[in-house]
């Protein structure tokens, strides 16, 4: 009767409530007997040590108590008292967390009105959180009861479990960063301090303009972004174009390009940059033996920012355009040319003004990536600074100042937001073009010449652009001292990945890399799963299940992908190093950080591989008597593969290629790879960066193939062939 | 009415389903009596297959009381009600073979994977398809895969069976005989069948009672007989095959009959309840009697067209053009011709507007 009721009444009484300091182990688990309050239950913390505030959570229980143990009673009624029961739970929970800190009462209008205390309380640890989990399961539960979500406990759960961890993990983040930019300073109240914040010079500055002096970083960010999603977008369609409307014969491994950005990590291409450009690189050097000049560092700053941008970017651009190209139906040109007009006019008058919400959308897709780039501002910005790197350097500079951190990650997020909002607007008025390709007859039509040779002269040679600066990075790895001595090594791969023999016969892997690269692989692993699962269960509700609320939840899961990393990092650390929820530092916020920050991407897919799922098909389940539960595992999820094999890829490829959210979020004991690598390479140190690059993204092919083997696509009847398209977006 | 063994009669009380504010079914009452065929009957948006929804368990009622046997089933889920619904597009599981789809319900009972395979394999013999549980769903015809999916609705031996527009995927030749197979095998196991139709022959083919419904309410139910012979209004007459609708005018009542005036000419039909005035008359196409010029209402052949087994005449006349089918396809009449018209004794009737 009633599982969730024991979950909590286990949480609350057999549990430890706090965070164990020094790790769990199986006999701290029984934690009603324990004698140090701080690794006791909250029953015994409220009997035992006189910490009153846990009464109410016990009062919650006592509640719920007759729901799980009185038989007899009604379904309504059982369903009132759990509602009632969870959500006192809940509020006590909470309250409790929040009103009691490190350093006893949080507020001092708490202590007038409970008195003074000496005591104090660390963070959550496995007894409330799975108190926590059992309260809101009980809401659930009881509202399912009383004829909520047609009356299924299932549907009722999965809402509540993913409304639950939007609360906790998004919102709660990003409601810090806002309190945090309002906090007050020294000299001003919380008002003036935020104006005092936003007004900076630092920030708005637009002495550029006029003088030598730098601008801003808000404008900095901004003309970068703008100049990269421009260039990036006209060399996408540029690809696109060649890819889908011509017949050149390379242009299936075109298409390559577009897996590109999403195994590289970010600051490869800035290496690989360096390596041609930089005061030691092969360009500086060429230009140096034959002329003499010295050419320095004009690579850093705002112009090798914008070229690796766009290098890394291009890709995104041509991903998206591809699919735009493809999406024009031909029967328009060719109704266009049946109507007398040349190859040249129907381009002009109908081909690319149908693409034009595609190429908006690309456009502001790499606009947001370029945003939240992290990688390549701080590899190559050097004096330049950009919003991304500006929050970065406020965090763990010697200023640490934190209210700065939040009003810059502000400005960042309100210009993502409203990129976000923009490309809304652009995609909802696209219903004119069509998408299904069914029912469309005819050949799409080739280029007009004058187009096919611009797309030609600015593609070609870009592509193989592209594929000299990967050359480069990857020829990095290999050599010496890049610029002064050439000779061929394998040193670097040996000093990052090196195996010794201890003396007692075992081996050491005393590799540098080998700790941060077990971390990475570790933390990814169990991210991907988890990601997946909650994208494909949000992705269910969303587009079967009809409830009050449906659309914030979908809004808001759209919303966190939109949110750049670096404001994510910020707001993660902001709100989760203090309790009630302190898990900074520990393994558990890299994985929460990449769940959140992938999940919306499997949501996405889910949906759309969903929308293809004739609706009936789940009702043919429900009619056969096949509970809730049962359609998802046999129908439904057998159905999508296709999409979780998308979802489990792609948050696995990207929790081990992200730098920006990362960065805030590592410590000693859980490095990450990317991170690893970034310090290395603003030591200078590019030999091993590029070693432990190249083995990274062999990692991830490798990763790729074995996910798509163990998933495997067995026989799927021709209805679920959703393509297993990786979505672009807001990388970094 | 024929009473089957199996049937349980359902019995739908204030039943109404409003998405915001509009009204997908407005409030009714219908009893479908256990063991009988009944169609729903209507144009596309009428609320019939929200109707139909709401018995299966997949729509919630927002007012009224559902009871399938006699039990109240308004609050319980689709699993939880003993009715199996044959979809449109026949969702059969496309990752699954033609075994295991019917197979599925049975084993979603709690029924052993052995023995639910041996039901399944009886029930895919019953409609004709042993030996081809193997295969997948996309490897079988559309009337193949409509009858893997009655055989997946049949095997669970639900008390009522849900049809929603079965046969509207199949071809004029195929929708024929599986709405004979689907009429008989209603008849041999005395289930209770509701059938939703846009198709009025169907309905009639298949029916025991007909459910006229338009606008979110039902128009008229009945007999397929009563509801072709006697429409209740201008709507049911056009729904339920062709009607020439023309105004006319009451001019006395006597008993149950009236003395209607049409054009130049007076008739005695049923007044049916209707007031003495102005008035619609049904006139189906089949009771149009073309005769020689001079008797009866004078007309004009405007249009005539030939379809092998009739001969389809629209004739203008001073009340309208008139719509005529004739079995005399050896002596056609040509367009242009003058020729008097006179009515049958059945096929005409007062309709209320």
């Amino acid at each position: 009767m009633q599982l969730w009721w024991w979950v909590a009444l286990a949480g609350a009484v057999l549990l430890p409530w706090h965070m164990q300091q020094d790790g769990l182990r199986a006999g701290s688990l029984l934690a009603l007997f324990q004698d140090d309050p701080e690794a006791a239950s909250a029953a015994a913390q409220a009997v035992r040590h006189g910490r009153f505030w846990f009464w109410p959570v016990l009062a919650a229980l006592a509640i719920g108590a007759p729901a799980a143990l009185l038989p007899g009673l009604g379904r309504e009624r059982r369903g009132g008292i759990l509602v009632a029961a969870g959500t006192i739970g809940i509020l006590a929970v909470v309250a409790q967390g929040f009103a009691i800190g490190i350093r006893g009462w949080t507020a001092p209008w708490l202590e007038a009105l409970f008195g003074p205390i000496e005591d104090r309380q660390f963070g959550i640890g496995i007894g409330g959180a799975v108190a926590l989990v059992g309260f809101l399961f009980q809401v659930t539960d009881g509202l399912a009861r009383q004829g909520a979500f047609k009356g299924d406990r299932f549907t009722a759960g999965a809402v509540g479990l993913l409304a639950g961890s939007i609360l906790v993990f998004t919102f709660w983040p990003m409601a810090t960063i806002l309190s945090q930019a309002f906090g007050p300073t020294a000299e001003h109240g919380p008002l003036l301090a935020f104006a005092e914040r936003v007004a900076d010079r630092k920030v708005w500055g637009l002495a550029c303009v006029t003088s030598a002096r730098s601008c801003g970083v808000a404008w900095n960010t901004l003309v970068l972004a703008v100049s990269t999603a421009t260039v990036a977008t006209a060399l996408g369609l540029a690809f696109a174009l060649i890819a889908t409307r011509t017949s050149f014969p390379a242009r299936r491994a075109m298409r390559l390009l577009t897996v590109l950005p999403i195994i590289t990590p970010p600051f490869v291409i800035g290496l690989g940059l360096i390596l041609i450009f930089g005061r030691s690189g092969v360009v500086n050097q060429m230009v140096e033996a034959l002329t003499g000049a010295q050419l320095g560092r004009w690579i850093y700053g705002a112009q090798g920012v914008w070229l690796a941008q766009v290098f890394s970017f291009t890709p995104t651009a041509f991903l998206v355009l591809i699919g735009v190209v493809e999406g024009i139906s031909p029967t328009m040109e060719e109704a266009s040319r049946t109507l007398r007009a040349s190859p040249m006019r129907t381009f002009r008058t109908v081909s690319l003004p149908l693409m034009r919400p595609g190429l908006a959308n690309a456009w502001l897709v790499v606009f947001v990536e370029s945003l939240a780039d992290f990688g390549n501002p701080i590899v190559l910005g050097g004096s330049f600074g950009v919003l991304s790197t500006e929050i970065f350097f406020a965090v763990v500079g010697a200023q640490a100042d934190f209210g700065r951190a939040a009003m810059l990650a502000l400005v960042l997020l309100g210009f993502a937001l409203a990129a976000f909002f923009l490309q809304r607007a652009v995609l909802g008025r696209r219903s004119y073009v069509s998408m299904s390709g069914k029912g469309d007859g005819g050949l799409p039509a080739t280029l007009p010449r004058p187009v096919a040779i611009a797309a030609f002269s600015i593609a070609v040679p870009w592509a193989i652009l592209t594929a000299i600066v990967y050359a480069m990075a990857l020829a990095g790895a290999f050599v010496k001292v890049w610029g002064r001595d050439w000779t061929p090594t394998l040193d670097h791969f040996a000093r990052a990945f090196a195996i010794t023999t201890a003396p007692d016969g075992g081996l050491i892997l005393s590799g540098l890399a080998w700790n941060s690269l077990g971390t990475t692989v570790t933390l990814a692993a169990i991210a991907a799963p988890i990601t997946a699962a909650l994208g494909m269960l949000a992705s269910w509700v969303l587009s079967r299940q009809r409830f009050a609320g449906r659309f914030a939840l979908e809004f808001a899961l759209m919303l966190t992908f939109a949110v750049p990393g670096t404001v994510i990092g910020v707001a993660y650390i902001l709100t989760y190093n203090i309790p009630p929820l302190e898990i900074t530092g520990t393994g558990i916020i890299l994985v929460a950080c990449f769940v959140f920050r992938n999940m919306p991407v499997g949501v996405r897919s889910g949906m759309a591989a969903m929308s293809q799922l004739d609706r009936s098909l789940d009702e043919a389940s429900a009619t056969l008597r096949a509970s809730t539960f049962r359609t998802l595992r046999r129908v439904v999820m057998p159905l999508l593969k296709p999409a979780i094999l998308t979802a489990l890829v792609y948050s696995f490829v990207r929790a081990m290629t992200t730098v920006s959210a990362v960065i805030f979020l590592v410590s000693a004991r859980h490095e990450m790879a990317t991170v690893f690598i970034i310090n290395r390479v603003i030591n200078g140190d590019y030999g091993i960066s590029i070693a432990y690059s190249a083995a990274l993204i062999v990692l991830m092919v490798a990763a790729i193939g074995l996910i798509q083997l163990l998933v495997g696509s067995r026989r799927l009847g021709r209805r679920a062939a959703a393509p297993v398209a990786i979505p672009a977006g807001g990388r970094v | 009415m024929p009473q089957g063994k199996g049937g349980a009669e359902v019995r739908l009380e204030g039943i109404g389903k409003r998405y915001g504010k509009v009204a997908a079914v407005k409030p009714l009452d219908l009893v479908i009596a256990g063991g009988t065929l009944v169609t729903l009957l209507g144009p596309s948006g009428c609320g019939k297959t929200t109707l139909l929804r709401m018995i299966a368990g997949l729509e919630v009622p927002s007012e009224g009381r559902i009871s399938i046997g006699g039990r109240d089933v308004t609050r319980a889920s689709a699993g939880e009600r003993d009715v199996s619904l044959v979809f449109q597009s026949y969702a059969l599981f496309p990752h699954m073979t033609v075994a295991e789809n019917v197979a599925y319900g049975l084993v979603s009972s709690g029924m052993g994977a052995r023995a639910a395979r041996e039901r399944a394999m009886a029930a895919l013999a019953s409609v004709g398809l042993e030996g081809l549980g193997e295969r997948l769903p996309s490897e079988l015809s559309g009337g193949q895969q409509q009858r893997v999916a009655v055989a997946r609705a049949l095997v669970l031996e639900p008390a009522v069976l849900l049809f929603d527009e079965p046969l509207s995927n199949l071809d004029a030749r195929l929708r024929r005989r599986m709405r004979d197979e689907i009429r008989e095998l209603q008849q041999r196991l005395g289930v209770t069948v509701v059938y939703v139709t846009h198709d009025q022959s169907e309905a009639l083919a298949v029916s025991d009672r007909i459910v006229v419904m338009r606008n979110a309410e039902i128009a008229q139910a009945g007999t397929p007989a009563e509801l072709y012979e006697f429409p209740a209004d201008v709507f049911v007459a056009g729904f339920m095959g062709e009607a020439n609708i023309l105004p006319a005018r009451i001019a006395a009542i006597d008993g149950a009959f009236a003395t209607v005036e049409i054009g130049p000419t007076t008739i005695r039909l049923p007044h049916r309840g209707l007031p003495q005035g102005a008035a619609s008359l049904a006139i189906r196409p089949e009771a149009v009697r073309i005769g020689a010029a001079g008797h009866g209402l004078p007309g004009q052949v405007r249009r005539a067209a030939y379809m092998g087994a009739v001969m389809e005449y629209t004739i203008d006349t001073a009340i309208g053009p008139v719509f005529a089918v004739s079995p005399d396809v050896g002596h056609p009449l040509a367009a242009g011709a003058e020729v008097g018209l006179a009515l049958a004794d059945r096929g005409v009737v007062l309709v209320r507007p």
